[in-house]
């Protein structure tokens, strides 16, 4: 079979269990189930960039925001464009923003690399306040997005429909990232993430695939982005300030380097570590400054205890337990013929 | 003489404050196999990252075959048919032979075509006989092989070979070095052999120049270098 038609037969698989899930969950949890999948595809789009290429990028928040401005400009000044056609032009947009950020750092390595997409994440949130009239200054955009089509009236929940529309962009999107990360070009961003030298020295062009990938994973994220602007209905610069791009970037950590699964893993932990800490503050009546600083100790907490125990993050441990379990079921099965 | 293929023009480069080639000139003829000698620092590894745009000349020019390649990015002067292979050979241990063999070859277009790769298993026995193993699992001579058939993969015109016999025993390095003047013979191939180990060298080539500090202090026929006893006191050491 075909790499992309098996990845497209995954996508559908993972398609299909989401709409399980949803089936048997409430409203919130929909809504849950959605933040796990835009959060996914913006891991996966960094996974690309550090797993794959190797460069680190301190700023891909700065590119959330980016997709999710743009998602808030469309549907308040486009109302009549189908989102399809938003989400397109999303990807349009954080692509340019990449090319123009990724043609300008190629030349940086390691951490000036990550000091220059610092200064995105740092000064981009800072737009919104500088053209107040346009961007809404610190409260943001709302805006109100169709819900389900009448025909599925009664039968799926604005919050179940939305988190469908979410899950059907990812799992296409991360379909492409698979397949491209299977392929020729995600070959070449291993080689130049192993060894720049020995990767041009193979003929590899290292300046324009570093470019490529810096633009694959903004569209990535800004799509994310955009995705979020469209559950929330609202965007503010504070949802996408530092805080934000440094958590991604731990996230993938946790969940695994070098694996689009480890994307998984990560998003889940971002979204439910964040409502664990704080339902557990709730409960233990900890008061409102305790409930707002909880999550970030208890994602600091579990970061650490998982690098200490399983250094290659989630994936990585999973990984090498199903080949532990291999080895005794290939030992075992070795043993009996004698 | 054939046409020179290879022409360096009064090249230099430095790192920073510090000159490491200047002004080197020389000519490669076409099927020729020419060594590069020198001490240590003598700017021997930086003429070859030179000639393959690793590092940027600060004046000169690299001409193949009457095209300037001095400014060309590094994967755009392999295409043109330089091959170079590094100081120590850095072959991936975690692949086998073969795949290290292809990684030779994915920039051509052609890549799926087998005959390179059989030519170059036809050219190294032990390779063959090895091809589905790890790379970690070869010896230091074998390593050497798979590195040289590597940068074969990509068809080259010219071998660029940065001191192949580092690390290996004196046994190994003879018939590393005997196996150059093969392949030369038999396939045609222009070769630039940069070795600290002189009279090996010399013994197999037909040119050799000594760069002392970054500037050409010898050069001539190698028989002629092996026998003229001041060079070789002064800048080979034996």
């Amino acid at each position: 079979m075909p790499l992309p038609v098996r990845h497209l037969l995954l996508a559908a698989l993972g398609l299909a269990a989401v709409a399980g899930l949803l089936s048997v969950t409430g409203d919130l949890t929909a809504l849950r189930i959605a933040a796990v999948g835009y959060t996914m595809l913006a891991v996966a789009g960094l996974q690309l960039l550090v797993g794959g290429s190797g460069q680190v990028s301190l700023g891909h928040g700065a590119f959330m925001m980016i997709g999710a401005y743009s998602m808030a400009l469309l549907v308040l000044h486009q109302p009549t464009l189908p989102l399809a056609a938003n989400l397109g032009v999303i990807v349009v947009v954080s692509v340019a923003a990449g090319v123009a950020v990724g043609a300008a750092t190629a030349r940086l390595h390691g951490p000036y690399l990550a000091g220059a997409t610092l200064i995105l994440a740092v000064g981009l949130p800072g737009l919104a306040h500088r053209f107040h009239a346009f961007l809404g200054g610190s409260n943001g955009l709302n805006i109100r997005t169709a819900g389900a089509p009448p025909f599925l009236d009664g039968l799926v929940t604005t919050s179940e429909w939305r988190a469908l529309v979410v899950w059907t962009t990812v799992v296409l999107g991360l379909a492409v990232l698979a397949t491209i990360s299977a392929g020729r070009l995600g070959r070449r961003m291993r080689a130049i993430r192993d060894d720049e030298t020995a990767a041009a020295m193979a003929g590899v062009p290292v300046g324009a695939t570093k470019v490529v990938a810096f633009v694959i994973a903004s569209a990535a994220g800004g799509l994310a982005g955009g995705l979020q602007a469209y559950v929330l209905g609202t965007v503010t610069p504070s949802s996408f300030t530092l805080v934000l791009s440094l958590t991604l970037l731990a996230a993938l950590v946790l969940g695994g380097i070098g694996s689009l699964w480890g994307a998984l893993w990560a998003s889940m932990a971002i979204v439910y570590l964040d409502v664990w800490a704080t339902d557990l503050a709730r409960a233990a009546n900890l008061g409102r400054n305790a409930e707002n600083n909880l999550p970030v100790v208890f994602f600091g907490v579990v970061l650490i205890l998982v690098l200490r125990f399983w250094p290659l993050g989630v994936h990585g441990a999973l990984r090498s337990l199903g080949a532990r379990l291999r080895a005794v079921r290939s030992d075992t099965s070795s043993r009996t013929p004698q | 003489m054939t046409r020179p293929l290879l022409t360096v023009e009064d090249l230099s480069a430095s790192y920073g404050a510090v000159r490491a080639l200047c002004g080197v000139s020389l000519t490669v003829p076409e099927r020729g196999l020419c060594a590069v000698l020198g001490a240590n620092g003598a700017g021997k590894t930086t003429l070859l990252r030179t000639l393959t745009g690793l590092h940027r000349a600060a004046s000169g020019r690299v001409l193949l075959a009457d095209e300037d390649i001095t400014p060309l990015p590094t994967e755009k002067v392999i295409t043109r048919g330089l091959a170079h292979v590094p100081e120590g050979g850095g072959v991936v241990v975690e692949l086998t032979v073969e795949e290290n063999l292809r990684l030779g070859a994915l920039w051509r277009a052609d890549r799926r075509d087998r005959t390179t790769l059989d030519e170059v298993m036809d050219l190294f026995p032990p390779l063959a006989q090895r091809r589905a193993k790890a790379a970690a699992t070869l010896s230091g001579g074998e390593r050497q092989m798979l590195a040289i058939g590597r940068a074969l993969m990509a068809r080259p015109r010219v071998l660029l070979l940065d001191e192949p016999s580092l690390g290996l025993a004196p046994l190994i390095t003879r018939r590393i070095l005997d196996l150059l003047r093969d392949l030369r013979d038999r396939t045609g191939l222009t070769v630039v052999l940069v070795e600290q180990n002189a009279a090996g060298a010399l013994s197999v080539t037909d040119h050799g120049y000594v760069l002392n500090q970054g500037s050409v202090v010898a050069e001539g026929p190698s028989a002629e270098l092996l026998a003229d006893d001041r060079t070789r006191h002064a800048y080979l050491g034996f």
